[in-house]
C-alpha cells in the first residue's frame, strides 16, 4: 500500500505562487478560492529576522478529523495513497468537515460541496505527479510515496531536518517543510 | 516579532472562519429544548400524572413535534448541498456526532408521536376519531406507559448530549475541545425545557415542582460552566487563548452579562425567592432563562469558530 505525501525544501521556495496558479488551473478552482496558498512566517528584529516561505495545502493527515466527523462519508481515503478525498455526489454540505480542518484547507465549491486540494488525484492515481509539483521553478515540492524507503520523499525525510504543521492536533499530517 | 501573511481569501474561511451563521445556534437550542422537553414529560408519565388532567406532559408532545420541525427547517436551510441530505441516511458513520443525531433525529419523531397518542390532542382526534381507540387500548397498560416514558427519556438524553458532542469533536477549534459541552449543553436544554414548560403549565404544583427543579439545572450548568474553563485554562495554549474569548475577549461582554448573568445567576435568585414564596412565580425568570439558553449557542458558535489552533501567539491563521 502506497501512502503518498509530500515534502517542501522552504530552503528553496521563493513564493512565486506558480503552485497556486497552476493548481487552479489544472483543477479548475472556482474563481475567489483556492487550493493552494503561500505563506510568509516572519520571526525576530529587523535587521535580524528570519523568513520561511510555505506553500500551503490540504495536509492529507493520517488522522484526518475532516474524514472523522463527515455524516455521510463523503470525505474519505482513498485505496491508492491515502489521499484525503471527497465524494461530491454524497456531501451535503453541512461544513462540520471545514470547522474540525485546523488548516482552514478547506472551503464550499460554489457548487454546494466541500472542496480542497486531492493531490491531483487524476494524476497522482496514475503515478504522474500533482501540478503544483511539476511547474515549480526552483523544484522546492516533491511527492512520493513514503512507505517507499526508496522514495525520493523518503530520502529527504531521512537526511534533513523538517517540521509539519500545527503537530499538537494529532493529525499526523502528510506534508513535511525542509528547514 | 513573529507575523504571517497568507495569499489565501477563501470565502467563509478567511480572514476569521463563520461557516454557521443563526441556523446552527437556532438548532442546537431547539434540539436542547426539545431534549429537556422529553425528559421532563417522560419523568411526569412515570410519576403518574398521567392521571392528571391538567397534566402539561399531554401538551408537550404535539409542541415537540412542531417546534423541533422548525429547528430541522433551520438546520436544513444552513445545509450547502440541500437535495443531497438523504445522504445521511445510507449509512451511519460511528465516528461522526452529526450522523449519531441524524439518526437520534428519526428515532425521536416516533418517541414523540408514541407519546402524543397516549392523550391525542382534540384538533387531530376531531378529524381522526380512530386514534382515541388506539388511545384507550395503550393507557390500558401501565406498561406501554412506563415504555413510552423511558424512551422519551432516552431519546431526550442522547438528543441534548450529542448536540454539543457535535462541537467538541471538531478538533481545528480550540475553544470546543471539550467533553463537558456535551453536558452543558444538556444541562442547559433541560433548563430551557424546563422554564419553557414552567410558562405553560397550568397548575401552581406543576409551576412549583419546575421551578425548584430549573435551580437545580441552572446550578448544575454553572458548576459544568466552570469545569470547561477549568479544562480548556490547564490545556494547551491554544485551548487557553481560546477560553480568553469567552472570558476577557471579544466576547466577554455578551458572554457574562447575557448568557452567565440574565439567562442563569439572576433567574436563579429570582426563582429561589419564588420557591419560598417570598415572591409570585412569574414568566420573568423563565424567559432570561429561554434568552440565555439561545444566547449560550450563539456564543459558543460564534467564539468556537473564531478560535484557531494558533490563536495563542496572536498569529492570524
Amino acid at each position: 500500500m502506497a501512502k503518498f505525501g509530500m515534502v517542501i525544501d522552504t530552503t528553496k521556495c521563493v513564493g512565486c505562487m506558480d503552485c497556486v496558479v497552476a493548481c487552479k488551473t489544472e483543477n479548475n478552482v472556482p474563481e475567489g478560492f483556492n487550493r493552494a496558498w503561500i505563506v510568509e512566517d516572519v520571526m525576530g528584529k529587523y535587521p535580524d529576522l528570519h523568513m520561511e516561505i510555505r506553500s500551503e495545502r490540504c495536509n492529507h493527515c493520517e488522522e484526518a478529523p475532516c474524514v472523522d466527523v463527515c455524516p455521510t462519508g463523503a470525505s474519505h481515503y482513498s485505496d491508492i495513497g491515502e489521499v484525503v478525498l471527497i465524494d461530491h455526489d454524497e456531501c451535503i454540505g453541512c461544513k462540520a468537515c471545514i470547522a474540525a480542518c485546523p488548516y482552514d484547507a478547506r472551503f464550499i465549491h460554489p457548487d454546494g460541496y466541500a472542496d480542497k486540494c486531492d493531490f491531483c488525484f487524476h494524476r497522482t492515481s496514475k503515478g504522474n505527479n500533482p501540478a503544483c509539483v511539476d511547474v515549480c521553478p526552483t523544484h522546492s515540492i516533491h511527492f512520493g510515496d513514503l512507505d517507499d524507503p526508496d522514495s525520493e520523499v523518503s530520502k529527504l525525510l531521512k537526511s534533513r531536518k523538517y517540521h509539519v504543521r500545527i503537530p499538537e492536533a494529532g493529525t499526523k499530517p502528510k506534508i513535511f517543510y525542509l528547514t | 516579532m513573529h507575523e504571517l501573511s497568507i495569499t489565501r481569501h477563501n470565502e467563509l474561511i478567511d480572514p476569521t472562519l463563520h461557516i454557521w451563521s443563526w441556523q446552527i445556534p437556532v438548532y442546537l437550542f431547539i434540539g436542547g429544548l426539545i431534549a429537556g422537553m422529553m425528559i421532563i414529560s417522560g419523568y411526569f408519565l412515570l410519576k403518574g400524572r398521567a392521571r392528571e388532567a391538567k397534566c402539561t406532559c399531554f401538551q408537550l408532545p404535539i409542541l415537540s413535534i412542531i417546534i423541533l420541525s422548525l429547528g430541522m427547517l433551520a438546520l436544513f436551510l444552513d445545509l450547502e448541498h440541500k437535495f443531497y441530505f438523504w445522504r445521511l441516511y445510507t449509512t451511519f458513520q460511528v465516528t461522526s456526532p452529526m450522523s449519531w443525531g441524524a439518526w437520534i433525529l428519526l428515532l425521536v419523531y416516533p418517541a414523540l408521536i408514541l407519546n402524543l397518542l397516549l392523550r391525542v390532542p382534540v384538533f387531530i382526534l376531531n378529524r381522526i376519531p380512530q386514534l382515541g381507540k388506539i388511545s384507550e387500548k395503550m393507557n390500558a397498560h401501565p406498561s406501554t406507559i412506563k415504555g413510552i416514558a423511558t424512551l422519551n427519556i432516552t431519546l431526550g438524553l442522547m438528543l441534548g448530549a450529542y448536540t454539543g458532542i457535535l462541537l467538541s469533536t471538531l478538533t481545528g477549534r480550540p475553544l470546543w475541545n471539550s467533553s463537558v459541552l456535551g453536558f452543558l449543553f444538556l444541562a442547559s436544554g433541560l433548563s430551557s425545557a424546563a422554564a419553557f414548560v414552567h410558562m405553560i403549565a397550568k397548575t401552581a404544583h406543576e409551576r412549583d415542582i419546575l421551578t425548584k427543579a430549573d435551580n437545580g439545572f441552572l446550578t448544575l450548568e454553572l458548576v459544568i460552566v466552570a469545569f470547561f474553563f477549568i479544562g480548556l485554562l490547564t490545556s494547551s495554549a491554544s485551548h487557553k487563548a481560546a477560553a480568553d474569548l469567552l472570558l476577557t475577549g471579544p466576547f466577554a461582554a455578551v458572554f457574562w452579562v447575557f448568557v452567565i448573568g440574565i439567562g442563569m445567576v439572576i433567574p436563579l435568585f429570582i426563582q429561589s425567592l419564588a420557591i419560598k414564596n417570598k415572591i409570585k412565580h412569574t414568566v420573568v425568570a423563565p424567559i432570561m432563562v429561554l434568552v440565555g439558553g439561545i444566547l449560550l449557542r450563539f456564543v459558543f458558535v460564534y467564539a468556537g469558530q473564531y478560535s484557531h489552533w494558533l490563536i495563542h501567539a496572536g498569529l492570524f491563521k
